[in-house]
């Protein structure tokens, strides 16, 4: 068993925890930032950044990269690619181990672990991964040359992806689960002018089914109950985020019916010197700057409470 | 375009021969510089290290000569990037399709590839 000590102890590498690191390193604080997957989180499903003020337009993969090197470059130490498999946050030391073998404590944390794409969750979505089920229009439309397929979903996303894919396929079906979009009004007129596409309203596909690829799924009319199959050849599920949060059910960290974290103006959570940023905490508008600014603020408060720590 | 990856890519089918030829267990990534296909080639220069008997390699999925991924009858159902290939005495002993899990990976090549 390994231990080693920090200042403070990031958890989650995407914009909002790299400004962190990057304020903090910089002020001369010891910083580890840890993440369970790619450093640059959800930055990097971004092909194209067009709204990040200073930079006309980039790839969420370059802002990443640069946001890490600028990181490093104060001696922000990072991991990537861990486990997570013990978070001890109640107590004034604070303690996580990483991979069963490493322990890292801390009297400060950061908590940004930003959003993922929800999946449906229901037979089937797994085994036809990569296989005809999509959760990337960009990555892989022209797979689906001639095709026919569904999107799944009925926010802004689901929408204009799936006009997108019209390029491409010979009929995109929107399958929804309301009677009506949360989506702008622009996006559902083009969708709805589009020719090629169709649509099926509050209806949950149930299964999907096949041989070496998908070749049907199933659905159910949450209205009337008439449950119904359809010949398909792909399937894009594009319905949302969720915070990434499941760690934190069995610590004391308030969270809202939604599972986002509860935070001041300071960004302090409902424990002394647990912080959160960015995505996964309670907030409007989830967009890269906002991360950033997250990451600043929280880095600036932990800062203030290191300070009033060692003074008391 | 090339990958701008900092693993070494496999530049045409005639390279991909060779590595096969000259390596006993090799791991191709042949992709995109997409969301579903970074972290796989992320996972991959990690794992460098942990696994030295791997020979780690990405291909461009654009490049012509990247048939010798895409025609492979175990990718004949693939529709996601990136296809993902394993290699044992230059015979295919797995293949994915889409993005996966560094524990999926790491299972894989402690199964196939050790
Ligand atoms: C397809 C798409 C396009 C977008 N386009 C834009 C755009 O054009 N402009 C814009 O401003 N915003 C855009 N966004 C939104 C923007 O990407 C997010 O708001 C921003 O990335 C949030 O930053 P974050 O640091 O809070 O979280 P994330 O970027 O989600 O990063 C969180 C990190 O935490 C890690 N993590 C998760 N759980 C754990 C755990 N338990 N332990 C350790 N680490 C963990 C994850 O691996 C990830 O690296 C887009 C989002 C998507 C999905």
């Amino acid at each position: 068993m390994e231990q080693k000590h920090y200042d403070v102890i990031i958890i989650g590498g995407g914009p909002a925890g790299l400004t962190a690191g990057i304020y903090l390193a910089r002020a001369k604080a010891k910083t580890l930032i840890l993440d369970t997957g790619i450093i640059g989180g959800q930055m990097v499903l971004t092909h194209q950044i067009a709204n990040y003020p200073g930079i006309e337009s980039t790839s969420g993969y370059q802002l990443s990269t640069t946001m890490k090197k600028q990181a490093k470059s104060f001696g922000c130490d990072i991991k990537s690619n861990i486990n997570i498999t013990g978070l001890e946050i109640e107590y004034q030391a604070k303690a996580i181990t990483v991979n069963d073998n490493q322990v890292y404590t801390a009297p400060a944390v950061i908590l940004a672990t930003g959003g993922r794409s929800r999946m449906l969750n229901i037979p089937g979505e797994t085994e036809f991964k990569g296989r005809g089920i999509s959760y990337c229009a960009t990555c892989d439309g022209d797979f689906f040359q001639d095709k026919e397929i569904i999107v799944v979903g009925g926010g802004n996303s689901a929408l204009e992806e799936a006009v997108s894919l019209t390029r491409y396929a010979s009929k995109v079906t929107i399958l929804h689960e309301f009677d009506r979009f949360q989506a702008f009004q622009h996006a559902i007129k083009e969708a709805k002018e589009n020719p090629k596409i169709d649509f099926i309203m509050e209806s949950h596909i149930t299964a999907f089914q096949g041989g070496e690829k998908l070749e049907k799924v199933t659905y159910k009319n949450l209205k009337t109950g008439v449950v119904s199959e359809k010949n398909i050849d792909g399937v894009f599920i594009l319905i949302g985020y969720v915070p990434n949060t499941e760690m934190l059910k069995d610590t004391a960290v308030k969270l809202t019916p939604r599972n986002e974290i509860i935070a001041g103006e300071d960004l302090q959570t409902n424990l002394a010197g647990v912080f959160a940023a960015g995505d996964s905490r309670e907030k409007r508008y989830r967009q890269v700057t906002t991360a950033v600014a997250d990451g600043t603020i929280a880095a600036l408060s932990a800062l203030e409470f290191l300070h009033n720590l060692k003074s008391k | 375009m090339i990958l701008q990856t900092s693993l070494k890519h496999i530049a045409d089918a005639e390279a991909h021969s060779e590595v096969l030829k000259n390596n006993e267990n090799v791991m191709v990534c042949c992709g995109r510089m997409g969301p579903m296909c970074l972290p796989v080639y992320d996972i991959m220069e990690e794992l460098q290290e942990e696994f030295p008997q791997v020979e780690f390699r990405d291909m461009l999925f654009d490049n012509p000569h990247a048939a010798v991924i895409r025609n492979l009858p175990e990718a004949r159902s693939f529709m996601g990037l990136p296809f993902t290939v394993y290699y044992k005495n230059g015979k295919v002993v797995e293949a994915t399709s889409s993005i996966q899990s560094k524990e999926q990976i790491t299972e894989i090549l402690n199964r196939e590839l050790n």
